[in-house]
């Protein structure tokens, strides 16, 4: 299987204001799209050619570490373009608001543990929103990593992620990573965190 | 104690066009200066309160040990630069870099590779072993060799926020331009 750059269900323009399209189209055609090829270019040849990525995660101690790095990017983005709508201000309903309440106490809860997870990784890497056991979970890994790998700290079904890398906010944000993780609750595709939740 | 944001020794545009104007007021006034303003206030009445970098670089954990080994990596990094100083390596450094690397141009490649293939954010460092050798290492986020016994000669900060605004995703044009902007007097007075 190869694996290709998907298109994205909306414009680069379109989460203007909160991700400006500059941003948008360099972090899809540069970052993602390089994250695809060496993914190809690492598993091809290789036991692992075929293989499903979340498969290819739960050993992926054992693999090489560009496998890891650009499977993760890979699926990380492909993960991220989808949670993303232009739709904004949405939050989320029914099933997916219950279990939030659940596991978080409120809704304001799950943004602020969220966010604190977004802000406190250091370095590059991903905050997440975790179905762990039945119940929801916020927290982050480094680089590429996910919860779907077996080196993550907190394990699970990732049903939204936030790219926490300089690349996803620096031509707008800069240094200010909390403004853009605060423009982030703009533009959350609650339906497609739901189906996954529910999923 | 107050840790401070040192001066640096040229003007923010003066490294222009290789690492533009706008890029050392983020880097320097904002994530410099940001790392110095944590460092400060993590340290408060712990016992890195009177401490020098140095030894928090080579004790601390944490956040302390990550603001402070940052501050001294930026400064590190900055003070390697000039408008117009020497491009080349220097008597000692240079032989030293010949004895390790076979030549300038073939340590530049290596350093550039280390530089390009670091993963995430980082550090790439040429330091000086105990036997006066170099070496070429690679440090994630705010990894220093100090901790590890190793003397830093030089360094090239590889976190994005280093050269997204001149540069986005090019990293490899940004290790090229950093060559362009090195001081190897004050680089080789520190081999």
């Amino acid at each position: 299987m190869v694996f290709e750059l998907p298109k994205l269900d909306y414009d680069y323009k379109a989460l203007e204001p909160y991700i400006d399209a500059q941003t948008m189209e360099i972090h899809h055609t540069k970052h993602h799209g390089a994250y695809t090829a060496k993914l190809n270019d690492a598993i091809k040849g290789t036991e692992l050619e075929g293989k499903s990525l979340e498969d290819i995660f739960k050993n992926i101690s054992e693999h090489p570490a560009g496998v890891r790095n650009n499977g993760g990017g890979y699926y990380n983005h492909n993960l991220f373009w989808k949670i993303l709508s232009p739709r904004s201000g949405e939050e989320p309903t029914g099933d997916l608001l219950n279990a939030i309440n659940k596991s978080f106490g409120s809704f304001e809860n799950f943004k602020n543990e969220f966010s604190t997870a977004a802000a406190s990784v250091f370095g590059s890497g991903w905050a997440w929103l975790v179905k762990s056991n039945g119940e929801l979970k916020a927290t982050s890994t480094p680089n590429q990593d996910n919860p779907l790998m077996d080196v993550a700290s907190v394990k699970g079904i990732p049903l939204m992620g936030l790219d926490v890398w300089e690349h996803a906010y620096y031509l707008k944000y800069q240094n200010r990573r909390p403004d853009y993780i605060a423009a982030f609750w703009n533009i959350v595709a609650w339906d497609e965190v739901a189906k996954r939740y529910l999923k | 104690m107050n840790f401070e944001l040192p001066k640096l020794p040229y003007a923010l545009d003066a490294l222009s066009p290789y690492l533009g104007e706008k890029t050392l007021e983020f880097h320097y006034g904002k994530h410099h200066n940001a790392y110095v303003n944590n460092l400060t206030g993590l340290v408060r009445g712990t016992k890195f309160e009177n401490a020098k970098l140095e030894q928090i670089i080579k004790e601390a954990e944490g956040g302390i040990y990550n603001n402070g080994a940052q501050v001294w990596n930026h400064t590190f990094y900055f003070f390697g630069f000039s408008p117009d100083g020497k491009r080349e390596p220097l008597g000692e450094m240079a032989d030293a870099i010949n004895k390790s690397f076979g030549s300038f141009d073939q340590f530049k490649e290596k350093f550039s590779k280390a530089a390009a293939t670091l993963f995430g954010s980082g550090w790439v460092w040429l330091v000086k072993k105990d036997n006066s050798s170099l070496e070429i290492i690679q440090e994630s986020n705010a990894g220093n060799p100090l901790r590890s016994g190793l003397k830093p000669i030089l360094t090239c900060d590889v976190w994005e926020h280093a050269y997204y605004l001149d540069y986005q995703n090019r990293r490899p044009d940004y290790i090229n331009a950093f060559w362009n902007i090195l001081d190897w007097d004050v680089i080789s007075s520190r081999f």
